[in-house]
């Protein structure tokens, strides 16, 4: 039986760029895919087609049971969308933009002024509910906008990049928010920058680039064939870099990549001016604990320690060979020309 | 964060389609785009003195040299031009609708309404109705600094009513042309100035601020079948006003039968491209 968020071979095109080039998904009720991917990838694209905002040129897609294409309308009835922008009227107060939304969910006047106010509460509005929402700060406007993809508590949410642009303490509340919601049975589609965030809110993850999903799986999965966790040393000086190498090498996971086959301290990444070396392991914090032991040992002193996370540009680099910095380079490149093509169209078409 | 668990998911109820659904959710935005108005009052404020401004400066420094009807006295222009004024006003309610929805698209407004389950053509009517609203009002105050001006009725008060009427519809009729504008430039700014540039050879090449007996054939000819001018015959008649056309074209002879037709027949097919149009937009 096919998921709460179910697509198959989605295409969509602007130009020469192909946006969505066969993107299949399918996400089981209750649960939550993140969408990875750096900027241009059609996460955003990927969502407009899923909340009826974009036709795509071909494929198919259901939401909560229901053809996207056939039946959009009802479709939106069961659909809760957080866009990449914050979707809030800002000459409104938050108590009118919640009700507003409410009344255009088809609430009546009661339960839609009931609802704004059960929201602005949950979402910690309360005390600027009856200011304009152009007062308000990103992190507020995030949550208002959040606030009203959930007016009517839909099966199935949609959010796009929810936490790009705040700061750590307001992405750590998104966070909690989000995963009551998930605790309560929601569905929800996720789009992200950032491996932290997916690993953290998702079930499991589909990286995306150029319009593709180019790999799947649980974080687990994915951090395994990234290589999971790294540790990372500052030494106090740089001749204790080729001794503190040496331990460390002795951490590497095998089998990490090509030049750590050819000797062992090639899974060890150096940066001379910062003094700082890399090296992907498993073993988590037992196993920083044993390499601070060993460099104490061999009398390496150091500055800095610690474990590091993937980022989803290591993640690229497993997958791909190159940065997702580079890729989003490269989609831009497509983009410009398009739009120049474009306005030399128009041009000729004023000529006309 | 308060803890409370979350609710039950649910669906929107069921909408109850139809014309009761188109209405309701037409107001409710209408509703938002007047709340709108009252945090930006400028905005009302500038719409006002536009107005104003014309009615001093026609009337005072063309009001001396222009002839109506064969004669040229301050008094009879401001008369006869009120209902040109009165007429232009309405018709920059364009600007105004181009330039709120161009808005929305960008701050991502129209996305979030496009993917609720409300009326199609509910965002657009809601704000073109707060449009005539805001119309409706300058045209008030409009009225009272013409009659502070010297100007005055002579058919009563129910036809001058009449006039007002056709000339709301009008403004009505052409916010329409400025949604579909809205829709279909990429910035606010875009819209504006898209909104009102073609406003000026519309009002001008009409019988608004002139005597069309002046102009030459083929101007005399645009000017007579412009859907402007036949609002402002209509009020010149039902006004009773100096400077009714005796041009023979029908619309000149039929004026108010010709600004109903020409308004009903811009909202039919504005509003049709611009709700066709609402639904594939893109921001
Ligand atoms: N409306 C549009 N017109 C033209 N190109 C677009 C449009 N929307 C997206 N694109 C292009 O499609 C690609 C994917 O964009 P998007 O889905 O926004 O990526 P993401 O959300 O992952 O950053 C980009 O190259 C972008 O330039
Ligand atoms: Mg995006």
């Amino acid at each position: 039986m096919p998921g709460a968020i179910y697509a198959e071979g989605l295409v969509k095109t602007f130009g020469d760029v192909r946006a969505l080039d066969g993107v299949d998904l399918d996400v089981p009720e209750g649960t939550v895919l993140g969408l990875l991917g750096p900027n241009g990838a059609g996460k955003t694209t990927a969502v407009r087609v899923l909340t009826t905002l974009l036709r795509p040129d071909s494929g198919k897609a259901v939401v909560a049971g229901i053809d996207v294409l056939k039946h959009p309308n009802e479709v939106r009835r069961s659909i809760g969308l957080s866009g990449q922008f914050a979707a809030v009227d800002e000459y409104l107060t938050g108590r009118e933009n919640l009700r507003m939304v409410g009344r255009l969910y088809q609430m009546n006047a009661r339960a839609a002024k009931a609802r704004a106010d059960e929201l602005l509460e949950r979402f910690n509005l309360s005390d600027a509910a009856d200011r304009t929402a152009k007062t308000y700060s990103g992190g507020m406007r995030r949550r208002l906008d959040l606030a009203a993809a959930l007016v009517v508590s839909p099966p199935v949410m949609f959010m796009d990049e929810p936490t790009t642009g705040l700061d750590p303490r307001n992405r750590q509340q998104l966070w909690s928010i989000i995963q009551e919601l998930v605790a309560g049975g929601t569905t929800l589609l996720l789009t992200t920058q950032y491996l932290e965030e997916a690993d953290h809110l998702a079930h499991d993850i589909c990286v995306v680039d150029h319009g593709r999903v180019i790999a799947r799986g649980t974080s687990d999965q994915l951090k395994a064939r990234t290589g999971g966790e790294r540790v990372e040393v500052v030494v106090h000086e740089r001749e204790q870099i080729d001794p503190a190498r040496a331990v460390l090498a002795a951490f590497a996971k095998s089998g990490e990549s090509p030049a750590a086959a050819d000797s062992p301290s090639g899974a060890v990444t150096v940066e001379e001016h910062t003094r700082k070396l890399t090296v992907p392991v498993t073993g988590g914090a037992k196993l920083l604990a044993e390499v601070i032991r060993e460099l104490d040992t061999r009398g390496v002193e150091i500055d800095d320690i610690g474990l590091r996370r993937p980022t989803l540009d290591d993640v690229f680099i497993s997958l791909t060979g190159h940065s997702a910095e580079d890729s989003a380079a490269e989609s831009d490149d497509p983009g410009n020309s398009k739009s120049a093509a474009k306005s030399a169209k128009s041009t000729k078409e004023a000529r006309k | 964060m308060t803890a409370t668990t979350e609710a039950p998911q649910s669906v929107a109820p069921r909408p109850r389609g139809g014309i009761v659904q188109s209405t309701t959710d037409s107001l409710v935005v209408a509703r938002r785009n007047l709340i709108r108005m009252t945090r930006i009052p400028e905005v009302v404020l500038f719409g006002l003195i536009q107005p104003i401004m014309f009615v001093v400066m026609f009337s005072y420094v063309f009001g001396g040299s222009l002839q109506v009807g064969g004669t040229v006295s301050p008094d009879v222009y401001r008369n006869f031009l009120m209902a040109g004024i009165f007429a232009q006003t309405v018709t920059f309610a364009t600007a105004g609708a181009g330039a709120g929805i161009a808005d929305d698209m960008h701050k991502g407004l129209i996305d979030r309404f496009r993917s609720l389950p409300m009326a199609r053509g509910a965002v657009l009517t809601g704000r073109t109705l707060a449009d005539l609203v805001q119309t409706a009002l300058t045209v008030v105050v409009l009225a009272i600094v013409a009659v502070l001006v010297g100007w005055r009725i002579h058919e009563g008060v129910l036809k001058a009513l009449g006039a007002f009427a056709l000339l709301l519809l009008l403004g009505y009729a052409f916010s329409w042309i400025g949604a579909l504008i809205g829709l279909s430039v990429r910035t606010p700014e875009a819209a504006t100035s898209g909104g009102l540039i073609w406003l000026f050879p519309v009002t001008f090449i009409s019988n608004a601020f002139v005597d069309t007996s002046g102009m030459t054939a083929w101007l005399r000819h645009i000017a007579d079948w412009n859907p402007f001018s036949a609002t402002v015959q209509a009020c010149r008649v039902l006004f009773g006003n100096p400077g009714v056309s005796e041009s023979s074209a029908w619309p000149m002879e039929h004026p108010v039968l010709a600004s109903l037709i020409w308004s009903v027949v811009i909202i039919a097919v504005f509003r049709t491209l611009a709700v066709r149009k609402y639904r594939s937009a893109t921001a």
